[in-house]
């Protein structure tokens, strides 16, 4: 029996506009997911922002009706057995909330311990072994208050644990956090991985999915569009070269016509504080530079870099492609 | 008997730490702490003009549970939108524990917020004025100001619930706080005001409440006031848990933002 399994998952959310002439739009954020997770195994599910991400992780813990499809949960339907499911899973999302700021780690911790129905004689010993777990203890009585984001989401961490949940849903764990924090807490899953758990992991970094999982769906709008091992995925980068120019004001439709340039597989844009930087996938040998720096025009450009790809490439390049 | 036993440790773990978290934010500034006392103290000032002992009885008793109306009111009905801004309301939902008990321990801890109020009024009136209320039966008088603290938490609970579910009523617990200085006969007898102000009274339970309340000092018989109290609590609970859970299965059926 898998642990986790989705079948063709579907949910569309209607949102409504304006104020006296209501119309209605449908948004499908997720049309026809599938995927299988074996116990033990530490699944990825990677993808930008707005990809679907929290989308299925929300119908996998039974917050969220599917619109379509079926998922179970450790072979409990998400729909129909929702106690069962919720028994069995813990869910961790990214971010500072979710915690009482005025109790201490400690309290949320025991608060938590009751809802989650951990037997009152074995929650000090439990409680105690997480903190230990994520690196919290001997700071346990401070009030959350005080913390900074990475201990936030290591007693988030802690707490989607407490009892002892065989599955493991972590939400984009790492948004926010310091390097240094997100290595720390990619040791915690790491060590949640050796003590058998079966963890989904969202994320739209590809490195922390790289070192991570042992296998990744990457979910590009609401559709999976790769899937296999890490190294799999990395047989999938194309030959090739990548082009980085920085812009400052880059309108969207010059980026749309860099595009066009002959030579180019595809162009995403970052922005890194005041800059644009267009990420362009070439093919092997073609000269590109000239060609783009004139569909730019009198944008104004900065450095402009030629480079090997790497895995991230890829992963961009699967999430872009139209 | 030994799931009994873990229920009930449950109850009284959630009811010691929710109490934690709302004194803590409640107590946080020294000024809340004497916030009761301030209108306490502006009420028994306004009424020692008369030098009429009985006015000051009627003042003191009002000033007592209005304190307890302002704090635990205003608390009770924002409860589930600080839960959600802290975003632990989504979490509350997920727990394999029936909401219900997750929900029994905050109106409990609610209450004695309450009853703290009260307490705090009365000694104040004690010390600071040197009034000491006549209180004719003293078991009738605690379960009067029990029965209020009580069903002034499950009101606030009704409140806090619609304010998730239809966000424009939000600020209708907010509104209601000072309104409710006059709507429960607190400091004015309720009916001195208009009639058809009257079912509107009479809809909120600690209008019934300060009637037990001063009934139970006065030496008259509260039980038809309390009667009427813990009726209207009820079904403010029933309303409140119907709503609750229509709540959060609208929150999975149509991913109203609800919950986050
Ligand atoms: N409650 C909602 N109502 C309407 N649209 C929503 C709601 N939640 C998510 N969406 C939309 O669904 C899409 C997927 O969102 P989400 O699952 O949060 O993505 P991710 O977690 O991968 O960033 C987005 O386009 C988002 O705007
Ligand atoms: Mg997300």
């Amino acid at each position: 029996m898998s642990a986790v399994q989705a079948v063709d998952l579907k949910r569309t959310f209607r949102t409504r506009t304006g104020l006296l002439r209501r119309t209605a739009k449908d948004v499908e954020a997720v049309r026809g997911v599938s995927f299988r997770i074996e116990p033990g195994e530490l699944f990825g599910l990677l993808g930008p922002n707005g990809a679907g991400k929290t989308t299925t992780i929300k119908m996998l813990i039974t917050l969220l009706l599917p619109t379509g499809g079926s998922a179970s949960v450790l072979g409990h339907d998400v729909v129909d057995d929702v106690r069962e499911v919720r028994r069995r899973i813990g869910y961790v999302f990214g971010g500072d909330r979710g915690l009482y700021e005025r109790l201490s780690a400690y309290d949320n911790l025991r608060y938590f311990s009751e809802l989650y129905g951990v037997a009152p004689r074995e929650q000090k010993a439990r409680i105690g072994e997480l903190l230990e777990l994520v690196g919290l203890t001997g700071r346990e009585r401070e009030r959350v208050e005080g913390y900074s984001r990475g201990m936030r989401q290591r007693l988030h961490i802690a707490r989607g644990l407490l009892h002892d949940p065989a599955v493991l849903f972590l939400d984009e764990p790492s948004i926010g956090i310091d390097p240094v924090g997100a290595r720390e807490l990619r040791a915690t899953i790491g060590l949640l991985k050796e003590q058998g758990k079966t963890v989904l992991l969202t994320t739209h970094y590809m490195f922390e999915a790289d070192e991570l999982c042992d296998r990744i769906a990457v979910i590009r709008s609401g559709e999976i569009v790769a899937e296999g091992t890490p190294t799999e995925l990395k047989q999938r980068v194309p030959g090739g070269r990548v082009l980085e120019v920085e812009t400052y004001g880059v309108p969207e439709a010059t980026v749309a016509s860099v595009g066009e340039v002959g030579g180019v597989r595809s162009v995403a844009m970052e922005e890194r504080g005041q800059q644009q930087v267009l990420i362009l996938q070439c093919e092997p040998d073609a000269e590109v530079t000239q060609g783009v720096l004139a569909r730019l025009g009198g944008v104004r450009v900065g450095r402009v870099v030629s480079r090997e790809p790497t895995l991230e490439d890829a992963y961009v390049e699967l999430v872009t492609r139209a | 008997m030994e799931r009994i036993g873990a229920v009930l440790h449950q109850q009284l773990v959630c009811y010691r730490l929710q109490l934690r978290v709302l004194s803590t934010s409640l107590f946080d500034g020294l000024l809340a702490v004497f916030f009761p006392l301030m209108f306490a103290t502006a009420a028994l000032l306004v009424y020692r003009i008369k030098g009429d002992p009985e006015a000051m009885q009627y003042a003191g008793l009002g000033a007592a549970i209005m304190g307890m109306w302002t704090c635990q009111g205003v608390i009770a009905s924002s409860l589930l939108t600080r839960e959600r801004w802290a975003g632990t309301l989504e979490l509350l939902v997920a727990a394999p524990t029936p909401l219900s008990r997750v929900l029994v321990p905050i109106t409990m801890a609610l209450s004695t917020i309450g009853l703290y109020c009260v307490v705090a009024t009365i000694l104040w009136e004690r010390w600071v004025f040197g009034l000491r209320l006549e209180i004719a039966s003293w078991p009738l008088f605690v379960l009067s100001v029990l029965m209020a603290a009580l069903t002034l938490a499950l009101f606030g609970f009704f409140l806090s619930v619609t304010a998730v579910r239809y966000r424009t009523s939000w600020s209708l617990g907010a509104a209601l706080e000072y309104p409710g200085w006059l709507l429960c006969g607190f400091l004015v007898p309720v009916e001195l005001l208009p009639d058809w102000i009257h079912p509107l009274s009479w809809s909120i339970p600690t209008t019934w409440a300060m009637a037990a309340v001063r009934e139970s000092a006065n030496g008259g018989s509260p039980w038809a006031d309390l009667a009427r109290c813990a009726a209207i609590g009820l079904a403010y609970a029933v309303l409140a848990s119907y709503l609750g859970r229509r709540l959060v299965d609208s929150a999975r059926r149509n991913a109203t933002l609800a919950l986050t």
